[in-house]
């Protein structure tokens, strides 16, 4: 796949007195399993997944965190999100994590779910759960195509962006614009926190983590919904390598959906 | 003048050769092997380099299969 390989490369060998606890500065984190996940290589769900569950590690909310998984590429997160999960019909994310949220009001309830799942099937779900207030934390993976089904046209599918079933590039006149859904969400006196961050690079990971950190938070005050958007990567279905994909979400992704803070509570 | 030495470890197996985290590097201390894991990836290794423990590598990881850690060494003075 990749041409950047050496076949005669010097390997280094570990110095095994730096390995130590003390000098630890990063590893997995425990709440995700050890399976290897089925994302294609580099997909960004795989860095959403371990941000998420490192949040949950710092914050020690294991055992009280409850999270539903969208159908999607994303729709095995259970095998990898070491924490309890339910399944929900496509796009009825929202509507799941209404009931267990308002039947645990203590427990933390995520959900995660791409867009197709949240912003085309399950807009509904999604606008009236919103709406309501409820007290969850929606993590909105928006890599502007379906991923699973091999690519065709999201809501979200930026203008002229190629998928299968906008060959010709999307065009606005006869396919829509494409929706800012978080935007729109923010607008919703029920909803707390709304912010789009990405994880194309080590620093705006860091960013992402601590919007995840926020919305934990928030759902502790029982501050409403609150929406972490994640604006992401499908090198597959893309048709490019892992490196140009992520070149493609800073060139072309993000000056459309531009970075930050859109909506957020004043907390005392 | 201390020093910051840092040792990472690659779960080979699981990689996948995505390549983010040999971009990420800002000390050029990984690389794509030429060969390859069970799964027919070109996997990620260290190689000769000054790596800091900076962690960009794990962060940027999708896999999270990169421990990394860092040492704090002090140098001797160096007399100009
Ligand atoms: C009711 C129903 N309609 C359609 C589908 C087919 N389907 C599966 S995944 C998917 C789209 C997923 O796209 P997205 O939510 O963007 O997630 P991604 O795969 O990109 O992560 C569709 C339409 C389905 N499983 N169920
Ligand atoms: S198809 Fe796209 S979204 Fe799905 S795992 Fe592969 S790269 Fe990720
Ligand atoms: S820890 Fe930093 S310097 Fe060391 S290999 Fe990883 S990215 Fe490079």
């Amino acid at each position: 796949m990749n041409q950047n390989t050496t076949a005669d490369i010097q390997e280094h060998t570990v110095d095994e007195s730096i390995c130590s606890s003390e000098n630890l500065v990063y590893t997995k984190p425990q709440t995700l399993t050890d399976d290897p996940m089925h994302y294609c290589p580099g997909c960004g769900h795989g860095t959403a997944h371990k941000i998420l569950m490192e949040v949950v590690d710092e914050l020690g909310l294991q055992s009280q965190t409850i999270g539903i998984a969208p159908v999607g590429c994303s729709v095995f997160a259970y095998h990898y999100l070491n924490v309890d999960m339910q399944e929900a019909a496509h796009g009825r994310a929202c509507a799941v994590a209404t009931g267990v949220k308002r039947m645990m009001p203590d427990k933390y309830v995520f959900t995660y779910q791409g867009d197709g799942d949240l912003a085309a099937i399950g807009t509904a779900e999604t606008i009236h759960a919103a709406n309501r207030g409820e007290n969850f934390l929606v993590v909105f993976i928006n890599n502007g195509i379906y991923g699973m089904t091999s690519g065709q046209m999201a809501p979200t599918t930026l203008p002229g962006m190629f998928s299968t079933t906008s060959p010709y590039g999307r065009d606005v006149e006869t396919m829509g614009y494409p929706l800012k859904i978080a935007d729109l969400l923010a607008l919703l006196p029920g909803v707390a926190y709304v912010t789009r961050q990405a994880v194309h690079t080590p620093a705006n990971v860091r960013k992402a983590k601590k919007a995840m950190k926020n919305a934990f938070e928030y759902q502790k005050k029982k501050l409403g919904l609150c929406l972490v958007e994640i604006v992401t990567n499908c090198p597959s279905n893309w048709k490019m390598e892992p490196l140009e994909s992520n070149q493609f979400v800073n060139d072309k992704m993000i000056p459309f959906y531009q970075l930050g803070d859109i909506k957020k509570p004043e907390v005392k | 003048m201390a020093k910051a030495i840092g040792e990472v470890i690659i779960d080979i197996e699981k990689c996948k050769g995505c390549d983010l985290c040999v971009d990420a590097c800002p000390t050029e201390t990984l690389a794509l092997s030429g060969k390859i894991n069970h799964k027919g990836y070109h996997y990620a290794i260290r190689i000769e380099g000054d790596c800091n423990g900076c962690a960009a590598c794990a962060i940027i990881c999708p896999e999270a299969i990169i421990t990394v850690y860092r040492k704090i060494v002090k140098s001797e003075k160096v007399v100009a």
